[in-house]
């Protein structure tokens, strides 16, 4: 700890504090409880897809009493849009860029804070406004948002076409809005800190990868956020003061013409505009995780990175291949046939990439003294699972194919294998990693193997059937299969994948477990328990306010591990001077 | 610990190549192509299936071997390296060529499905409108044209003739849907406001479900409707049929 710094009230220390790392701390919780949330909504959708309109144990009476213990079509829908928009908008974007992105930049760069710590504060407090939008959908007349994670309009514009396009709706949009802004001031705070407030001898080229994944991510969204964020107002102006951005002429919703007063717009505007934003905010929920599995490889397996500058090309041009590939969302929307054709060439470049950064990994473990700590079973995880979510993709950016897959649930499998098999396993992995510097105590490495093998083995019983399930035809968003014959003999297939998500739904208790044990009795950890070589491993754990209790100065990159390293296997980043 | 995790990702190997292996068996596959252009699209498919097992096979290979070499205990240290510009060439390049090997094979094969130049002459066999939620047809009528007085509507069933071009132009009263017709490999979402023409040749007759792919509101789920591809004559005999019965009646009668 810092010396002298006068003791401060638990309000201060944690709730009003302006100090990055209490403020990651503060996005860590709120983001992990809506990861949990989300999961909760997932296990709802899950046995409706079991066992449809089916009255759930306990929980029917207790959620939907009043509508006879079971399910609605009206209700289910707002379950999936809701789970969608709590996972990307609320649980995964804010754990990568809020949580780690907060508490890590500094402490890898060598800075004692984020450059603009008021403003920092500033974007959780807006977060947190955001997630209260969000969460209050659920309790207003006509019930949270219909419209899926996606809000394409007309359905999420005109009230009359979905009980939930009124004011869950309005909600929903204010939510996004609100969060954008919040998005677009943290993300400013991460690159102006990482371009201004480097440690002396900390070039571009020395900074980890965990660094430029966050930084790549955060310009990424100053790039398209605004889109995404003005989108959202046109569409509540549609609502509110009668605009028609999105809305064409001559609608009859329900035989009779909705109240709208203007119309001549175009529902494929928004389409636009959200994919502008959205896909790169796959990449955004993928370029950080990235980073970390870069860094925890390289560190539990005594040995550098592979391809350092690669990897930064490799990250900075999805980054920019990332902001030209929207339209593969919208093969089957009426885009046209060279835009489909364009879109497509864009997609499969960015493919390429990706693909190489897995090769790259496998070559920076290589020949290395791996010690399979939980948070490199973790890592490694995400490589494989990672892999089997690009390689869908394939699938899904040749226009033919996907103009069969899309929509069905292989994009579901393709998606989740990514977010979930890649990137919260990537999160899980850096949690190990990360969590002793940020409690000054270590995770038990027994729990926490045990809890990546039933994750492991979870995800890939829920989410791989989800191929064999799209590839028969079977579409998303849907609250019954049963009603076509063609998806008759997938039932079974619908129900194994449910047994399977509610046992890896459970099977997380242990990392609770695993957390509340560490920070009541966890073994005290020193500086360096990982025998790592950059910068946060300097401070004392957990970093006091200012991080470092000594200046620094860095003379050499991040990774060097091994034989060349000189005395230990070793090489800290950072001379201490004082 | 070791043996754990190697064969961790040898058992996700096996796993997944079994599961893809018995899947055709059960049925957990594409079904089968009734139209034209299933045949170039299910060969695309399957031609982009075999990278995608190649490309598996290979990186869950290597992985289990780096882990299963890199967690024994090995004396000494691991040696330093950044880096190989060679290997990193190499890989971008012949990955490169993979992909770029898949942009241009699938070319024709959109051509065929989207290109106004392929679009069949003679103006729309139909013209579909969707609203929530339910299907609804028409064919021209005796003045041979399509969005008059005359046409005969149908909901539910679409009819067209098989083996030859179908035209269709879609059309909806409400919010975004998508016509789906798995069997046919074709999904076209049918935006409000415009008019999307989509086309396609069913080689069989025979009846094929039509899905809703697109999130049209909470009745989505149930937005089904049948396509039935008859022979030409019993098509015309089909159309003569429903013009006579509106003569007679005066109105259709959609179900
Ligand atoms: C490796 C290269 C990748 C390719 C070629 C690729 C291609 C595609 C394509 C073409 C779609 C549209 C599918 C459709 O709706 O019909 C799609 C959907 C999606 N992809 Fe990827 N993808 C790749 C990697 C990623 C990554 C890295 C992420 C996330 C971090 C990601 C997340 C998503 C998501 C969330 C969707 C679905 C969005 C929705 O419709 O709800 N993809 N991908
Ligand atoms: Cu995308
Ligand atoms: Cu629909």
């Amino acid at each position: 700890m810092s010396t002298g710094a006068p003791r401060r009230g638990f309000l201060r220390t944690w709730i009003f504090s302006v100090d990055h790392k209490v403020i990651g701390l503060q996005y860590l919780v709120a983001s992990a409880t809506m990861l949990l949330f989300g999961g909760l909504l997932a296990m709802a959708i899950r046995w409706q897809l079991a066992w449809p309109w089916t009255e759930m144990p306990i929980v029917g009476q207790l959620v939907f009493g009043d509508v006879g213990r079971v399910i609605s079509p009206a209700a289910y829908t707002a379950l999936f849009t809701m789970h969608g928009t709590a996972m990307v908008f609320f649980a995964v974007l804010p754990l990568l860029t809020g949580a780690f992105g907060n508490y890590l930049v500094p402490l890898l760069v060598g800075a004692p804070d984020m450059a603009f710590p008021r403003l920092n504060a500033a974007s959780f407090w807006i977060f947190l406004g955001a997630m209260g939008l969000f969460l209050a959908g659920f309790f207003v007349e006509g019930g949270a948002a219909e419209s899926g994670w996606t809000a394409y309009p007309p359905l999420a514009t005109l009230p009359s076409a979905a009980p939930g396009s009124g004011a869950g709706q309005t909600l929903w949009l204010l939510a996004i809005v609100v969060l954008g802004v919040s998005s677009i001031l943290n993300s400013l705070n991460a690159v102006v800190t990482v371009v201004k407030m480097r440690a002396p001898g900390m070039t571009w080229m020395r900074l980890p990868l965990t660094v430029w994944g966050l930084l790549v991510a955060a310009a990424l969204q100053l790039a398209a956020l605004p889109v995404l964020t003005a989108g959202g107002v046109l569409q509540l102006s549609d609502r509110w003061i009668g605009t028609a951005f999105y809305t064409p002429a001559g609608l009859l919703v329900n035989s009779v013409a909705p109240e709208v007063a203007g119309a001549g717009g175009s529902p494929l505007l928004w389409q636009h505009l959200f994919w502008f934003y959205s896909h790169p905010a796959v990449y955004v929920m993928v370029l950080p995780a990235m980073g970390f599995v870069s860094d925890i490889l390289s560190v539990h397996s005594r040995k550098p990175v592979f391809g350092y500058k690669p990897m930064v090309w490799a990250m900075s041009s999805i980054a920019g291949l990332g902001l030209m590939v929207w339209g593969h969302h919208m093969f089957t929307s009426g885009l046209g046939f060279e835009m489909g054709r364009a879109f497509m060439l864009s997609t499969m470049l960015i493919a390429l990439p990706s693909a190489v950064k897995t090769f790259n990994w496998i070559a920076t473990i290589w020949g290395g003294r791996i010690r399979l700590t939980a948070a490199m079973c973790f890592a490694l995880g995400f490589v494989a699972l990672f892999v089997i979510g690009g390689l869908s993709g394939l699938w899904l950016a040749a226009t033919p194919v996907d103009v069969y897959l899309h929509d069905t649930y292989l994009v579901v499998a393709h998606f989740h294998y990514i977010v979930f098999g890649g990137t919260v396993l990537a999160v899980f992995g850096a949690l190990h990693h990360w969590l002793p510097k940020m409690t000054g105590r270590a995770l038990s490495e027994t729990l926490g193997r045990w809890h990546f093998l039933g994750t492991f083995v979870g995800l890939n019983c829920v989410f791989l059937p989800m191929h064999q399930l799209g590839i028969a035809g079977m579409i998303r968003r849907t609250a019954d299969p049963s009603v076509y014959q063609l998806y008759e003999h997938l039932a079974p297939l619908n129900r194994f994948v449910t047994w399977s998500a509610f046992a890896l739904a459970a099977w997380q208790l242990l990392f609770v477990v695993n957390v509340l044990w560490s920070l009541r009795s966890g073994t005290r950890v020193g500086r360096n328990p990982w025998e790592a070589t950059t910068l946060e491993w300097e401070a004392p754990s957990p970093p006091g306010h200012g991080n470092f209790d000594r200046d620094l100065v860095i003379d050499c990159g991040p990774y060097e591990y091994g034989d060349a390293a000189g005395a230990r296997d070793f090489r800290p980043q950072a001379r201490s001077r004082s | 610990m070791r043996h754990i995790a190697a064969l961790l990702v040898v058992a996700l190997l096996a796993a997944v190549v079994v599961f893809f292996a018995i899947s055709p068996a059960h049925g957990w596959w594409l079904p089968a192509g009734a139209s034209s252009i299933a045949h170039p699209i299910d060969a695309l498919f399957d031609g982009i299936l075999v990278v995608i097992a190649a490309g598996f096979v290979l990186v869950m290979a290597l992985l289990s071997w780096a882990v299963w070499r890199g967690a024994r205990s090995q004396p000494g240290r691991a040696r330093t390296t950044h880096g190989h510009l060679g290997l990193e060439l190499a890989w971008t390049a012949s990955i490169g060529a993979v992909l770029v090997g898949i942009a241009f094979a699938q070319l024709p094969t959109w051509a065929a499905l989207r290109d106004p130049r392929a679009m069949p002459e003679g103006g729309a066999t139909a013209m579909v409108v969707a609203h929530q939620w339910a299907w609804r047809f028409a064919h021209a009528g005796d003045d041979g044209k399509l969005g008059t007085e005359d046409d005969l509507e149908t909901a539910s069933e679409l009819v067209v003739p098989a083996g030859e071009p179908v035209l269709l132009t879609l059309r909806s009263r409400d919010v975004i849907h998508s016509f789906f017709v798995p069997e046919l490999r074709i999904k076209q979402d049918v935006v409000p406001g415009r008019a999307i023409s989509l086309w396609f040749t069913i080689e069989r007759p025979g009846t094929y479900e039509l899905v809703c792919a697109e999130l049209c509101g909470f009745g989505h789920y149930a937005m089904a409707g049948r396509v039935r591809a008859v022979a030409r004559t019993e098509y015309d005999a089909w159309i003569a049929e429903r013009s006579r019965a509106r003569l007679t009646n005066g109105a259709e009668d959609a179900r």
